[in-house]
């Protein structure tokens, strides 16, 4: 595997308004590792996926994917190239079936021909093939966005907050499917507020606080960084 | 493929009828605008019923069509339908140049556009256009009139606006539609360019109306402004189509037949009560059949196209 980074960002500022949601940030991502991004609520986490996948554009420094710039393209000319993600709360097509939300990722975001009952293999979803994306349980749901993602081939997936609110049985499920994808060569980025999980998966962590990076490195050792423990219980 | 055999039945059965109707009942005319309404309801399906835009300016598209139809017929030696072309041609453009309008949502959009048919309405209706336009005075193309052929190319653009709603129905393209009007941004992740899919239907939308007033124009061949940018059009067009079922392929024709039989019975017989009944029946339609017509069907199980 080459040393090469898969995404780099450089200097990545975001402004909502007045306020600064991301504050040059920089990091990078190598395939197959997992990410893990952490920090207080309003750190700007979200606004990190939300600018490499497209949905925001940055407002200076630039996002580098495979050695091309991407942070001028929209967001559906990303995917091709092989970014997707997750939403905290799941956005699957309601009114379609399982089979369809995967399958027409499958056709307009991938440039090779996907297995679409793998996917839905690989999410535990297959005996769910035909129900309504709507009529299912939120976890289903979050696992459906996964599947969403999985369709279009990506080499980058952003998965936000996939854990809140699933019960200990259900984050095993979705920690070893995260970590087979990294397996796979993948590399993902984990926006997570249950360290317990990310600790499971995640190689390394980036806190962010207040839009700035805080502390790049294991999880164990940000639990001893007194500015990272400043941050998430007040100075 | 499945869906390929229903969807040409019911283009043939939709053909058979309009074909045959003329030598079973005497009143052209209003078969032609039985007609008329039938492929402007169906043509603002599909942008209303696919992509969840409701066009309260619909009509806008319509009177540029006539009007654009008509001064070709005027002033080119063009054959009649190369201008009723030119009329699909022309709503495409005003389609083009209200495209800024797709960035409002919902109610805002509907507005937006309805304020657009208005300025449209007012352009060519302009005392000061009148030697171009006819003005408030209208225009005549009597020269080219001919009740046959501009009925049965009414008949060819609700079979075409007919056959879209089939294509957006059952192909991948309209399962990027769907997708797009369930939820935008999980759309555009996955990988369909919602704006650039919501465009082109909003352009062929306005092109069924364009060519629906090219024809209406040849058909009448005398009009006044008014009568090509009447918001009734616009009223009829949604009610007919909500009332067949949006989103289904049938629906919308099924609606534009059944609704404007009840409007010429009821406007012939009782008058004084045509509003009162009209009124009455959008309530009805609003409180216990949201989805129309073809919902009563598919809570049934029957499949509907």
């Amino acid at each position: 595997m080459s040393s090469d980074p898969l995404l780099a960002l450089d200097g990545v500022v975001k402004r909502f308004g007045g306020l600064t949601a991301l504050d040059g940030v920089s990091f990078t991502v190598a395939p197959g590792e997992i990410l893990g991004l952490v920090g207080p609520n309003g750190s700007g986490k979200t606004t990190a996926i939300n600018v490499i996948s497209g949905v925001y554009h940055a407002d200076g420094g630039s996002v580098t994917f495979c050695g091309q710039r991407i942070d001028r393209l929209p967001r559906f000319r990303r995917v091709p190239l092989g970014i997707n993600r997750t939403f905290q709360v799941p956005k699957p097509f309601h009114a379609m079936t399982v089979r369809e939300n995967v399958e027409v990722a499958a056709y307009f975001g991938a440039h090779v021909p996907v297995d679409v009952d793998a996917v839905l293999e690989e999410i535990e979803l297959a005996p769910h093939a035909d129900d309504l994306a709507g009529g299912l349980t939120v976890n289903q749901q979050k696992r459906l966005d996964l599947g969403r993602a999985l369709a279009t081939q990506p080499k980058l997936l952003l998965v936000d907050e996939i854990g809140a609110g699933l019960n200990p049985g259900e984050l095993n499920v979705i920690a070893g499917l995260l970590s087979k994808l990294a397996a796979r060569g993948i590399a993902l980025v984990v926006v997570e507020h249950l360290l317990d999980f990310l600790n499971r998966i995640a190689n390394r962590v980036m806190v962010l606080s207040a839009g700035r990076m805080l502390f790049e490195g294991t999880l164990q050792d940000a639990s001893r960084n007194p500015d990272v423990v400043a941050a998430f219980i007040g100075g | 493929m499945r869906s390929i055999v229903p969807a040409a039945v019911t283009l043939a059965v939709i053909a058979v009828v309009f074909i045959l109707a003329p030598h079973l009942y005497g009143n052209r005319s209003l078969l032609f605008s039985m007609m008329t309404f039938a492929a402007l309801a169906q043509g603002l399906n599909l942008l209303y019923g696919f992509t969840g835009y409701l066009p309260f300016g619909y009509v806008g598209f319509f009177g540029t069509g006539a009007y654009t139809t008509s001064l070709l017929v005027l002033h080119s030696h063009l054959p009649v339908l190369v201008c009723v072309l030119a009329g699909g041609i022309a709503a495409i453009v005003v389609g083009v140049i209200l495209g800024p309008l797709l960035r409002l949502s919902g109610a805002y959009f509907s507005i937006a556009n309805l304020a657009a048919s208005q300025i449209l309405y007012n352009i060519f209706s302009n005392q000061d256009l009148a030697s171009v336009t006819g003005g408030p005075y209208g225009l005549k193309i009597d020269q080219v009139y001919n009740p046959t052929a501009s009925y049965y190319t009414m008949l060819v653009i609700l079979l075409l606006a007919t056959g879209l709603a089939a294509h957006f129905r059952f192909s991948r393209f309209g399962m990027a539609l769907r997708a797009m009007n369930q939820d935008p941004t999980s759309a555009s992740m996955a990988g369909i360019d919602v704006v650039r899919e919501r465009l082109i239907v909003w352009l062929i939308s306005a092109a069924i109306a364009g060519l629906a007033g090219g024809a209406y124009a040849w058909n009448l061949s005398v009009f006044y402004p008014d009568a090509v940018f009447t918001l009734q059009i616009s009223v009829f067009a949604i009610v007919f189509a909500l009332f067949g079922g949006v989103g289904t392929v049938i629906g919308p024709v099924i609606g534009a037949v059944v609704l404007y039989t009840l409007y010429n019975a009821v406007g012939i017989s009782a008058p004084q009560y045509f509003e009162f009944i009209y009124g009455l029946l959008i309530v009805v339609l609003v409180l216990f059949l949201p989805n129309g017509l073809m919902s009563l069907l598919a809570r049934r199980g029957i499949r509907v196209i």
